[in-house]
């Protein structure tokens, strides 16, 4: 697989599948450094430059959220496909997070409960129509973190990790130096 | 009369005290059929405990039910051993018959398919208990019988016809189907036996005298750890206590083992006859024998043997004439639970609570049942304790080898013509006990149950004995043309899981994982990587707090060590980027049920 560009930068993905966007913006908490990392890395396919497909093959992806429906497997095996590394960013990608607080339940009574039971559902939904379209994701039987779908390089804690444990982890990587995690940056409580 | 008045009599029954649950429950489980909530508040109310003490005992087992579970309840067992000989045609035959599936009660209300871990018969599977009585034996056609005679109302003894066993199993007061298959009598518990000779002759030696025997014979625990006997007893005679207990441990959970309930048909007087001995040893006044619910079959032969041993003075007050020495001996059953075989848990379980194993130290010896000193010893270690009396020192220790003196009572089952009991002086090899058995074509055996090891022909000249083989007493025979991580890995493994008591992490939660990877290497879909972390999970595991957890993955390390070639060659060889375990299609089935949407 070839990556890199002529400079030698290394290239980035990123993508959030079924999580909140809070881990991407805590990668944005990296405030000015954001700086030095473009002196760094080109970034491909990520919300941040909101290039949609990959255009080349990668060296680092990140992934925040696991899986909920076919389009976040879809965009999790691309990634897995073009990216040598792949990172799972976050509680949700690691575990399947607050959406797989939805595993205990079936997916007919939690669709049942969103389209047609539930108390705010008569306005909005006077029909009862659980949606269901070719242009939109199907919904899967229950949330998977992403090691159960593809092959997970490393794992990067938190909810979200907070920006220095992604800079470090980031840099560490570009370094190829190991990342020592010490307790106190995935410690919340 | 009503339930509650019900309830009201079997509490009073046991003079309303609250140590006495797991017997107030089985009592009123046989009275009411089960355990409603209602009855769990109104066992609260009278006892003057709270809710939650009730019905944390009542969940904690497997044969206390909540809803009612059929005026027949079936319980089948589905072991390793059951399976080989037959038990899913059975299953399938009793489904097909009852009109309803395993976990299920009939529409009817008449018949309640359940499954049940090993209840001791594995040398005559498949069996199954019915209203707590022994079906041995079984075939399909014997099931279809069986469930005819449900919906015809037939009685429990109807039900079994004639064919009692042998031996005492045709007793008045057992008339079992079960069958002794003693195979090999040995000289220490099915030797010669008079009762009452051996507690003449120790009353007439002081209790230290009874120790230093005990400890020269070098007789060590029967129960599995193997535990000096002699030093166990000094323990508990220094230990101070108002009351001192003695608790024989006949909870015999171990899938493959059935010793202590042949131990218990045909030589009750000399289990009790050692517990008598252990108490004027340690200075005890009172007895529990603690006896799995699976055995309950034999309640009444055993009280009316106690009764015997009280008339003869064997028992209860100045024992044998001496003065001062009274001790007594009543039964406890448990309710289905492996881990009470567990001697702290055993103790929780006998005072009324669930069985969950106890934090040492304290060990049972300082602070046992109610606090107090306890000796705890299974059945057959009191057995050798009666005849190193009877028979002395030298007698015993020229049986045996260097650390392991007398003889071992071996549970065989499994591919072999004779299954059944071999009680043979520690030392022989595997090798001989197979050609004893009548086995061929070995691919394993499975020694010490599923918390011993599964060793491979090339280990079959090992011998049993502490210091090789060490054994509580089963030897499972896997012939070669078995799935040896399908019938019996995945069987122990599943097994462990269900029967963790929950108090230990690693326990709770690796055995389900542990569960969860063996099934998907078993269906081709595993990794290298996957085999890696079921070893190194043994180190987190010697964490946990009893012997449950500690072993709980041996089924599959053992394997893993001794067989790895049936690893490799299920593991998954597709692109190692991609999880051989996730199925889009099959992980869209319920959306397409709920919207109409296609899975491809
Ligand atoms: C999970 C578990 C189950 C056990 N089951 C039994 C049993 O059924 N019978 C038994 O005698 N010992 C059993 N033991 C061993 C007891 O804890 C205890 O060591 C034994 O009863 C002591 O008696 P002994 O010294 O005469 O062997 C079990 C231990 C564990 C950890
Ligand atoms: S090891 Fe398992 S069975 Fe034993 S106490 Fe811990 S959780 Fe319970």
């Amino acid at each position: 697989m070839s990556a890199g560009t002529p400079t030698g930068k290394k290239i980035v993905a990123t993508t959030s599948l079924a999580g909140c966007f809070g881990c991407h913006m805590s990668f944005l908490d990296i405030d000015e450094r954001l700086l030095d990392l473009i002196e760094l890395v080109e970034f491909n396919k990520s919300p941040l430059d909101d290039i949609k497909t990959f255009t080349k093959d990668c060296d680092i992806g990140l992934i925040e959220g696991g899986c909920c429906n076919d389009e976040n497997v879809h965009v999790l095996m691309e990634f897995r496909r073009r990216c040598k590394t792949l990172v799972a960013l976050g509680e949700c990608a690691i575990m399947g997070g607050l959406p797989a607080m939805r595993n205990t339940i079936s997916l007919q009574e939690c669709l049942d409960e969103a389209y047609r039971l539930g108390p705010t559902v008569a306005d909005s939904n006077p029909g009862r129509i659980i949606p269901c379209d070719p242009d939109i994701p199907r919904i899967l039987n229950r949330v998977y973190p992403c090691h159960e779908v593809v092959q997970i390089d490393y794992f990067l804690p938190g909810c979200p990790p907070n920006a220095d444990l992604i800079w470090d982890a980031l840099t560490s990587l570009l370094a190829g130096k190991e990342l020592a995690l010490e307790y106190r940056t995935f410690k919340y409580d | 009369m009503t339930s509650p008045e019900i309830i009201e009599t079997i509490i009073a029954r046991y003079q309303g005290d609250e140590t006495r649950l797991m017997d107030i429950l089985i009592d009123l489980q046989d009275e009411l059929g089960h355990l409603s909530s209602e009855t769990v508040v109104q066992i609260a109310a009278a006892l003057k405990i709270p809710q939650v003490n009730v019905e944390q005992t009542v969940s904690f087992y497997h044969f206390f039910a909540r809803e009612p579970r059929g005026v027949y309840t079936v319980y089948l067992n589905n072991s390793v051993v059951a399976y080989f000989r037959g038990a899913a045609e059975v299953a399938a035959a009793f489904e097909e018959a009852a009109q309803c599936r395993f976990g299920e009660v009939s529409a009817d209300g008449v018949v309640g398919l359940f499954q049940t871990a090993c209840i001791g018969m594995s040398d005559q599977e498949p069996s199954a208990l019915i209203n707590g009585h022994v079906f041995p034996r079984l075939t399909p056609q014997r099931a279809r019988e069986l469930v005819e005679g449900m919906r015809a109302g037939w009685t429990i003894l109807e039900l079994k016809g004639t064919g009692f066993g042998d031996g005492n199993n045709a007793h008045p007061l057992v008339r079992a189907l079960v069958r002794n298959h003693i195979r090999v009598p040995g000289l220490t518990v099915f030797g010669e036996y008079h009762p009452g000779e051996a507690i003449a002759k120790v009353t007439q030696m002081s209790s230290g005298e009874v120790i230093a025997t005990i400890k020269a014979a070098s007789v060590r625990g029967r129960g599995g750890a193997g535990f000096p006997t002699g030093m166990k007893w000094e323990f508990a005679r220094r230990a101070t206590g108002e009351m001192k207990y003695i608790f024989c441990n006949a909870d015999e959970g171990e899938p493959g083992t059935f010793k202590d309930r042949v131990i218990l048909t045909e030589r009750p007087q000399m289990v009790f006859e050692g517990m008598v001995i252990a108490a004027y040893a340690v200075g005890a006044r009172q007895g529990i024998l603690y006896v799995r619910n699976e055995y309950r079959y034999l309640h009444d032969y055993l009280e009316s043997v106690l009764e015997d041993m009280r008339r003869r003075n064997l028992l209860g007050a100045s024992i044998g004439g001496v003065p001062g020495f009274h001790f007594d001996v009543s039964i406890q059953f448990g309710a289905g639970a492996y881990v009470c075989g567990e001697e702290s848990a055993l103790i929780e379980s006998a005072e009324g609570k669930r069985g969950e194993p106890r934090d040492r130290p304290p060990f049972p010896v300082e602070k046992g049942y109610l606090q107090q000193p306890t000796v705890v010893n299974n059945v057959e270690t009191l057995c050798s304790v009666v005849q190193v009396m009877l028979k002395g020192t030298d007698w015993y220790n020229r049986m045996g080898t260097e650390q392991s003196k007398g003889t071992k009572v071996l549970s065989i089952s499994g591919d072999c013509d004779r299954p059944g009991i071999y009680e043979v002086e520690w030392g022989f090899s595997v090798r001989d006990m197979l050609a004893m058995a009548g086995a061929r074509d070995v691919q394993a055996v499975q020694v010490g149950g599923p918390s011993g090891a599964c060793i491979a022909p090339g280990e079959f000249d090992r011998v049993l004995a502490y210091e090789d083989l060490a054994t509580g007493g089963s030897l499972i025979i896997i012939g070669r043309h078995r799935d040896l991580l399908r019938d019996v890995v995945l069987n122990f493994t599943r097994f462990f899981r269900e029967e963790s008591c929950g108090a230990c992490v690693p326990c709770r939660a690796l055995t389900g994982m542990a569960q969860r990877i063996l099934e998907r290497i078993i269906d081709g879909k595993g990794r290298a990587e996957d085999v890696e972390h079921l070893k190194s999970w043994l180190g987190i595991m010697r964490y946990n707090r009893c012997g449950l957890g500690q072993t709980a993955l041996h089924p599959i390390t053992s394997t893993i060590k001794n067989f790895p070639h049936l690893y490799e060659e299920r593991l998954d060889q597709s692109d190692p980027r991609f999880a051989p375990t996730f199925d889009l299609a099959a992980a869209l089935e319920d959306y397409a049920a709920a919207t109409g949407a296609g899975t491809e």
